[in-house]
């Protein structure tokens, strides 16, 4: 009750409040009276009696503004006028104050811009219902090592399927291609496109837009061929027109009928997924009830109330089972292991994305930092008006404010402008990130702004304090007389500035190792030899599907055809054909048998990649040539069992012997399997940048089994600019068969850099946020210093005119500079040798503790120290000595 | 800094509170005199910080305040108890005398252990 009339009477106390402070000033006095007539009857001389009286009151300014601050609202009324203030003093400095709004709102914008990544990519649940409960299943090659998970066969799915319990659905998926014909005026194209289980989408719990979804009859060896559409493809294709449903569609020139449409917002696995077909239609016939081919993806959606551990401990359970039932006969995996869904689709990019919020935190300390070292200079040179206002009874709470309110305004102008960055810099980075998962959904979003707004106020607050603690705090009187001597400086207040430094150069060496390391990694994955050359390398892919190419002389047809017209081609000097390029990913291995080793231990399984090459693929992409020869214009056909292996497929399986003659027994052909002559030896290509070589072996992509020769890179070297051959090419295709549409038409160097873009990525980003550092870092270096020799001028020239040489004012000016760099570059190559361990896993051939980076680090720092501080120390040896004391 | 002001402008406000409950109106330089009285010279205020105090009491209605004329025939403001501020009075001595009592056990507890 007492505190609701307090309220009140504070209320009218705002709106009349002179006639309180005349009242308050007429009381005061009367106070002042009567002590002073007690005083004076004490015997006292009235000068006495009135001193006496008013030391004893207090300071009457002060008890007017304690009295002052109750009547009203202290904080309401003192933050408008803080505000106003600020403004003005902020106004008043607008070199100043553009600087300090612009380094925070790159630091803020910077923070915003990656958090809003990191939330949408890492943190936002998937759009499915209860995502929670969705996990990715991989079976796993070998129980005692946790990371050889693998993707699963059919036949481990299906069996998956009957035993388990714990899991509500589990469905199976992988990508697929396919050529879809030219229809109502629209070119062929190649689609990418899923293969899932009926029960794919229900388990996601995904339901059509329009239509239905598939059922188990039409997820069937021999149903009639349905499709479900994603919404892209409709509205790009289909113009959004409903009467798609019940149509049929051309793919690998068959005709499918659309059942479905899926909605936009779904992007699973990712957005280029134009359309999803029944996986027994979509996946080949030999692999559904294998136990051997492991080509699935699994997603499962774990029961309600069920135990995550034990339902994936059931799945394990029977995979072991398949594992001893086979017992070695076969490539079979030992079991199972379970990730939640969202982990395993942002687990590429995770700690990258992790090392760049970190990075970008730092780059805000730093900010906050300088702006803090910047206020204190500010506050320095306001110290005496500072003093001059404790003086006259402002609390110290009250001046502590008032500093506050104007590194918060800068803050929020800032995080204005880091907001409108940050807009900016999400849009940048996920149209430029290519491996970005989940790209498609990540927006500046209320939880982005809200968190814009909490680093705005907590930098505002991180970097103002200090400052305004500083400045508010000691003894007035000291201030005051300080003002009027130069000599002495605040001794202080430039520990603080050099304290605020080593923490910003601590952190900057921090930022510059990462960067260091980082961007050594990126050159070495782009200095990775690939095996060939990549330069004036064209290539591109088209798959020969459908009945036009079912017999083997078709496809040995088309592809003769085009490579004699390619060759032709006014510019190319050579071309070849092959199924995957090295650098363009693993594609998909074997398994071998070498007959001439025979007595292996059962259990024991061999793999190597394979490929299929023409007879001039090597020599169109300078693989070298190590024994033996290339294939020959006759192997083909029938003809073609012949096989040319890698270095790394010798070393590992014919480690003493002569490879040529001998023979590798592959499933290629037939399930199976035949033998295969080796006639060379190439040397190592790498299937992926950052990847280590393995065994590979290339088949004649002349025997033309569909299927197998279908999948075709077509390589073209030429003398320059080849990317000017690709049209003439792209003719030469649609001339031969205007129903085969071309797809991904790269150099290999374009290759080579999408492979590396997340590295690239991450390396030029934090390089960019540490030189931003160290720029920062430099001009703090150089404020203080530049400020101290202000400060020490009278000292100065005292030194000089007491006989001091210049070069030791010079060095002595330098050494103060530099000793803040210096030991904030310790600390910092401390904290970076702590702290580097973290990235190690998104470093390639580069040591986390590297030295060369360190040192270079420490170099860099040193010199930009040093260019930061030549300038002022410089500036203090040439002071005239007689001016320096004259302007005492 | 602040904290002890806090806890001193509790016990103050008590103190006014008794003073004006047992020797009736007082202006501001009265009430000051009589507390370093009573509290035998040992307290030494200075007189600026009972007016923050007493405003506050004013404010939630324990006393109320008056013009009037001393005895020395100076214009002085009056301050007097109102109905609230006796119920005040009498609920806060309650208070604090039990605080005191609950004291008084542990520090009696400390000299015996």
């Amino acid at each position: 009750m007492g505190k609701f009339r307090a309220l009140c009477s504070q209320f009218r106390a705002i709106i009349d409040r002179k006639d309180s402070d005349q009242d308050l000033t007429d009381e005061l006095e009367s106070v002042v009276q009567m002590h002073v007539d007690d005083n004076l009857r004490a015997g006292m001389t009235l000068a006495e009696a009135r001193r006496q009286a008013l030391i004893r009151l207090g300071g009457v300014e002060q008890v007017r503004q304690a009295v002052r601050d109750r009547t009203g609202f202290p904080s309401f009324e003192g933050f408008g006028r803080d505000l106003k203030y600020a403004a003005r003093a902020l106004s008043r400095t607008p070199g100043f104050t553009t600087v300090a709004i612009l380094i925070m709102a790159i630091g803020i914008g910077a923070s915003v811009s990656l958090f809003t990544v990191v939330h949408s990519i890492l943190l936002r649940p998937l759009p499915f219902p209860r995502p929670d409960r969705l996990v990715a299943i991989y079976s796993q090659d070998d129980l005692s090592k946790p990371d050889s998970d693998n993707n699963t066969a059919s036949g481990d799915f299906y069996d998956w399927q009957k035993s388990s319990h714990g899991y509500e659905q589990m469905a199976i998926w992988r990508i697929t291609g396919y050529n879809m014909s030219a229809n109502g005026g629209q070119l062929p194209e190649f689609l990418n496109a899923g293969a899932c289980s009926w029960n794919f989408f229900s388990t996601l719990g995904v339901g059509p837009v329009l239509g239905r979804w598939f059922t188990p009859a039409d997820d069937n060896l021999g149903a009639a061929r349905t499709t479900v559409l994603s919404w892209s493809f409709f509205e790009r294709r289909f113009n959004r027109d409903p009467a798609v449903l019940g149509s049929t569609i051309r793919l690998n020139g068959q005709m499918y009928t659309v059942i479905g449409v899926l909605p936009a917002w779904f992007q699973y696995p990712d957005p280029k997924i134009q359309l999803w077909v029944p996986w027994q239609i979509g996946a080949p016939s030999h692999i559904l009830w294998s136990h051997y081919d492991h080509w699935g993806h699994v997603v499962a959606r774990l029961k309600p109330g069920a135990y995550a551990p034990a339902a994936i401990q059931e799945i394990s359970a029977t995979q072991h089972r398949i594992y001893l039932r086979f017992n070695g006969t076969g490539p079979v995996e030992q079991g199972a292991i379970a990730r939640p869904l969202l982990q395993d689709m942002v687990g590429d990019v995770k700690t990258a994305l992790y090392v760049l919020l970190a990075a970008v935190v730092c780059l805000l300390l730093i900010a906050c930092l300088n702006l803090s070292n910047l206020l204190v200079a500010r506050s320095a040179a306001r110290r005496r008006e500072l003093a001059i206002r404790t003086a006259l009874g402002s609390s110290r709470l009250g001046l502590i404010r008032q500093q506050l309110m104007e590194s918060l305004l800068i803050c929020i102008a800032g995080g204005f402008a880091g907001l409108l960055f940050a807009t900016m810099g999400t849009h940048w980075l996920t149209s430029h990130w290519e491996e970005l998962p989940r790209a498609y959904g990540v927006r500046l979003d209320n939880t982005a702004i809200a968190f814009a707004l909490g680093i705005t106020l907590l930098a505002g607050i991180l970097a103002g304090l200090l400052p305004a603690l500083s400045a508010s705090g000691g003894n007035v009187i000291l201030a005051l007389q300080e003002g009027s001597r130069g000599i002495g400086g605040s001794a202080a207040r430039t520990s603080m500035r050099k304290t605020l430094l080593t923490g910003e150069v601590a952190l900057t060496v921090v930022l510059l190792v990462a960067a260091g390391l980082l961007f050594k990694s990126f050159l070495r994955l782009r200095g990775v030899d690939l095996g060939c050359t990549t330069k004036n390398v064209l290539t591109m892919n088209y798959f020969l599907r459908g009945d036009k190419y079912s017999k083997p002389e078709q496809i040995v047809s088309f592809d003769t055809q085009l490579l004699e017209k390619v060759r032709h081609l006014h510019g190319v000097e050579a071309a070849g054909l092959t199924n995957v390029v090295p650098g363009d990913g693993f594609y998909g291995d074997h398994e071998i048998w070498i007959p001439e080793h025979p007595g292996e231990a059962p259990g024991e399984h061999h793999f190597a990649a394979y490929r299929t090459a023409d007879p001039d693929y090597f020599s169109t992409l300078e693989i070298p040539l190590i024994r033996g020869r290339f294939f020959s214009e006759n192997e083909r056909l029938d003809h073609d069992k012949y096989v040319i292996v890698n270095q790394e497929l010798v070393r590992e399986f014919f480690p003493a012997e002569d490879p040529i003659g001998k023979h590798l027994r592959v499933e290629w052909r037939t399930p199976e399997g035949e033998n295969y002559e080796i006639v060379g030896v190439v040397g190592d290509t790498t299937y992926q940048i950052g990847r280590d070589v393995t065994p590979m072996m290339w088949f004649p992509i002349l025997g033309g089994i569909p299927g197998n020769s279908g999948d075709s890179a077509l390589v073209v070297r030429g003398a320059k600019d080849v990317m000017s051959l690709a049209t003439p090419i792209q003719k030469i295709i649609a001339s031969l068969d205007p129903e085969l549409p071309v797809k991904n038409i790269l150099t290999m160097e374009q290759i080579v850099g999408e492979s590396t873009a997340t590295s690239s990525f991450t390396a030029t980003l934090v390089l960019s946020f540490a030189g931003l550092s160290l720029l920062l870092a430099a001009v703090g270096l150089y404020g203080v210093l530049a400020y101290l020799v202000t400060q020490r001028t009278p000292e100065i020239g005292i030194r000089m005119a007491l006989g001091a040489e210049r070069e030791s004012v010079m060095r002595l000016m330098l050494l103060d500079g530099l000793r803040p760099a210096l030991i904030g570059l310790g600390l910092g190559i401390g904290a970076s040798l702590a702290v580097t361990r973290l990235i190690r896993s998104v470093l390639y051939g580069t040591s986390p503790l590297d030295a060369s980076v360190f040192l270079g680090v420490i170099v860099i720092l040193l010199l930009s120290s040093i260019a930061a501080c030549l300038l002022p120390a410089w500036r203090a040896a040439h002071i005239d000595a007689v001016n320096a004391l004259r302007a005492e | 800094m602040q904290q002890k002001t806090e806890v001193w402008l509790g016990t103050l406000s008590l103190m006014i509170l008794k003073t004006l409950g047992t020797m009736g109106p007082q202006h501001g330089y009265g009430l000051a005199r009589r507390i370093e009285q009573i509290s035998g010279d040992r307290l030494l205020l200075n007189y600026g910080t009972l007016y923050p105090a007493l405003l506050k009491l004013e404010q939630e209605g324990a006393i109320a305040s008056e013009w009037g004329v001393s005895d020395n025939n100076r214009r002085a403001k009056f301050y007097q108890l109102t109905r609230a501020g006796r119920k005040q009075l009498e609920h806060e001595t309650r208070e604090w005398r039990q605080t005191n009592a609950i004291m008084a056990r542990f520090l009696a507890l400390s000299e015996e252990g």
